[in-house]
């Protein structure tokens, strides 16, 4: 996959403008309707639908950024984010309390990003010396060995049961897994990621990981150090996953390896590739498109008389149709649409001219 | 005539401690590419400042000299020293941090990027701020400092076009922009004249004499007028070793050179 080919086009960058000029109204709309959405939508689609949907879409977030602007297509995301989420489980207070420590949330959460960090950042400097297929190897082969471990290793990650009534703390005295609360959470850690994404894709390390992805060698002639740079990709790319992650765990209330088995490797790159892996949204359509099919999957397969967890069926080929009609994801689709209607319109103007 | 197109401060680490006083010093430099020698003991020094030209024919080993010299080969055998500090087995990215530079024969540059965005990429990587997670402020001593490169090869027009976009000859000259990014101390230019018109030559001229004198270069060159306008000293080199060095005045009228390589009708090749 040539995703140099599919670059991102950016503007000068120095725009001159207010940041809140330059977003373009049709975004103000969505955020709006994001925001005033549990006006009408009920606690199943608030928690379930659109929580998990915000939660899997910045862990495919963090594949982007290594993959769209880092050209490194890691499965290891999944196992950042269960790192996270096991830390906060083993940290903090759970249900396996003859495991858990228990200590307060101010040092649970720092710790947890920065064990996930300091896993991405290990795992990521085997990884970024090779290229293509072999990155996408050795990162499962981690992802592998990460998995296999969780079910084993008894005496810190509480083997193959994991980690129950994992909740989150109360700040504010509010309860974060109240499905509101939990739903504008989710809500703004994911605008927050996706800004973040947004904003480093054009600050120097962006543009340059965008460099190394282009041309490695040019940028080594520049004086940057690829190897370094790839690295430090991997380490940013885990805050996203890291963040996802442990909004996972509260919302399940519990982790145990199946969260973070090969299956669920493979569904981030799904649904990035899905959704789109050139632009930072692209992540979150895919992975609401994944939640949708997972959830009413029941309902569509028993119409077709199929039992329910044939939904990977639906997935594996709305997966393939993707590949084969729309390298770009959805959201290529939806360029493409755009530029034929731009197009259709000129010739009518252009026409009449 | 330009401004001078890059400050004169030289903040670079190993900047001073020239023992030898040359700013490039290679000594037996061997390259073996399976049984095949690309080159063979090149041995070659060139002073702070100095502006040597390399020719040859095609084959002779000039570009994987370069490699050599910047690291992108590790050399078979022989040593390379960069004002006067061992940098033979430095990656890439240290001996561009001390000061030395390179174009690339066939262009090598961000296509998806726009012109400012491949300068200022380029400011970043010889500066500390090349991990900074800020955006610039157009006010940005890194932008303004690729504002000013852009300028200098003459591109100002175009600074926010997309690269791939651009001419021929003005990637070219993008080329040129990007090894003087931050403080160089020494250049190495690859054939920036292939494929240039021939106002575009005169252009490459003016823009390559009128750099700061502390600045040294090595050009390889088919274009005999334009290597000898802009260098002073001339190495020839011939099926991967030298061949003849001298005054760029003294070759020309060399009648070995001019058998082997200007005679024929091949100069402009």
């Amino acid at each position: 996959m040539s995703v140099a080919d599919q670059a991102p086009r950016f503007a000068s960058p120095v725009d001159q403008r207010m940041w809140s000029e330059r977003i373009p109204a049709p975004w103000w709309i969505f955020g709006l309707i994001l925001l005033l959405l549990p006006i009408v939508a009920n606690n199943f689609w608030l928690f379930q639908i659109m929580g998990w949907t915000f939660i899997l879409g910045m862990i495919g977030l963090s594949l982007m950024f290594l993959a769209g602007y880092g050209g490194m297509v890691s499965l290891l995301q999944m196992s950042i984010a269960g790192m996270a989420g096991y830390m906060v489980a083993i940290l903090g207070p759970s249900g396996a309390a003859n495991v858990s420590l228990g200590l307060s949330w101010w040092i649970v959460l720092p710790a947890a990003f920065l064990i996930a960090a300091l896993f991405a950042t290990i795992s990521g400097a085997l990884a970024v010396r090779t290229d293509g297929i072999y990155t996408i190897m050795i990162t499962l082969a981690i992802a592998a060995a990460f998995f296999y471990f969780t079910r084993q290793n008894y005496s810190v990650f509480n083997g193959y049961s994991g980690f129950n009534l994992v909740l989150p703390p109360k700040f504010f005295g509010v309860n974060w897994r109240d499905p509101l609360a939990f739903y504008y959470l989710t809500l703004a850690c994911a605008a927050l990621c996706y800004g973040a994404v947004v904003y480093l894709a054009r600050s120097p390390f962006g543009l340059a990981l965008q460099g190394v992805r282009d041309n490695p060698r040019r940028m080594a002639a520049l004086g940057f150090n690829v190897t370094a740079h790839r690295v430090a990709a991997y380490a940013l790319a885990s805050v996203f996953a890291s963040t996802g992650g442990i909004l996972l765990v509260w919302q399940n209330a519990q982790i145990a390896p199946g969260t973070i088995g090969i299956s669920s490797a493979i569904d981030v790159l799904v649904v990035a590739v899905v959704g789109g892996m050139r632009r930072p949204l692209g992540p979150f359509i895919g992975a609401f498109i994944y939640v949708l099919l997972q959830v009413f999957s029941t309902d569509i397969l028993g119409f077709f008389g199929f039992s329910a967890d044939r939904f990977k069926l639906i997935i594996g080929i709305g997966f393939l149709a993707i590949v084969l009609f729309s390298p770009d994801g959805v959201l290529g689709l939806w360029d493409r649409w755009r530029a034929g209607l731009a197009a259709r319109k000129a010739a009518t103007t252009g026409g009449g001219a | 005539m330009n401004a001078p197109v890059v400050s004169s401060r030289m903040n670079v680490p190993g900047a001073g401690n020239a023992s030898s006083g040359n700013a490039l010093e290679l000594r037996g430099i061997t390259k073996m590419f399976g049984a095949l020698a690309a080159i063979s003991d090149v041995t070659l020094s060139v002073k702070p400042g100095e502006r040597r030209a390399v020719l040859g024919s095609n084959g002779a080993g000039k570009t994987t000299l370069f490699n050599c010299i910047t690291g992108d080969f590790l050399p078979t055998a022989g040593l390379v020293r960069f004002f006067g500090e061992d940098v033979t087995v430095f990656p890439p990215h240290e001996r561009i941090r001390r000061g030395l530079r390179r174009t690339y024969q066939i262009s090598s540059l961000f296509t998806g990027l726009s012109v400012m965005d491949n300068v200022y990429l380029a400011c970043c990587g010889v500066s500390r701020n090349r991990f900074s997670l800020v955006r610039p402020r157009p006010d940005d001593a890194l932008v303004q400092a690729a504002e000013i490169l852009v300028e200098a090869v003459h591109l100002t027009d175009d600074k926010d076009r997309l690269v791939g976009e651009l001419a021929y000859g003005q990637q070219r000259q993008l080329e040129i922009a990007l090894a003087l990014s931050g403080a160089p101390r020494f250049v190495l230019f690859d054939e920036p004249a292939a494929g240039l018109s021939p106002t575009e030559r005169a252009d490459l001229v003016t823009i390559l004499t009128s750099l700061p004198a502390h600045i040294g270069f090595i050009i390889i060159e088919h274009d005999m007028d334009v290597a000898l306008r802009v260098a002073e000293s001339v190495t020839m080199m011939h099926n991967g070793r030298i061949f003849k060095e001298g005054r760029s005045d003294e070759i020309e009228s060399d009648p070995e050179v001019q058998e082997l390589y200007l005679g024929g009708g091949h100069a402009q090749h």
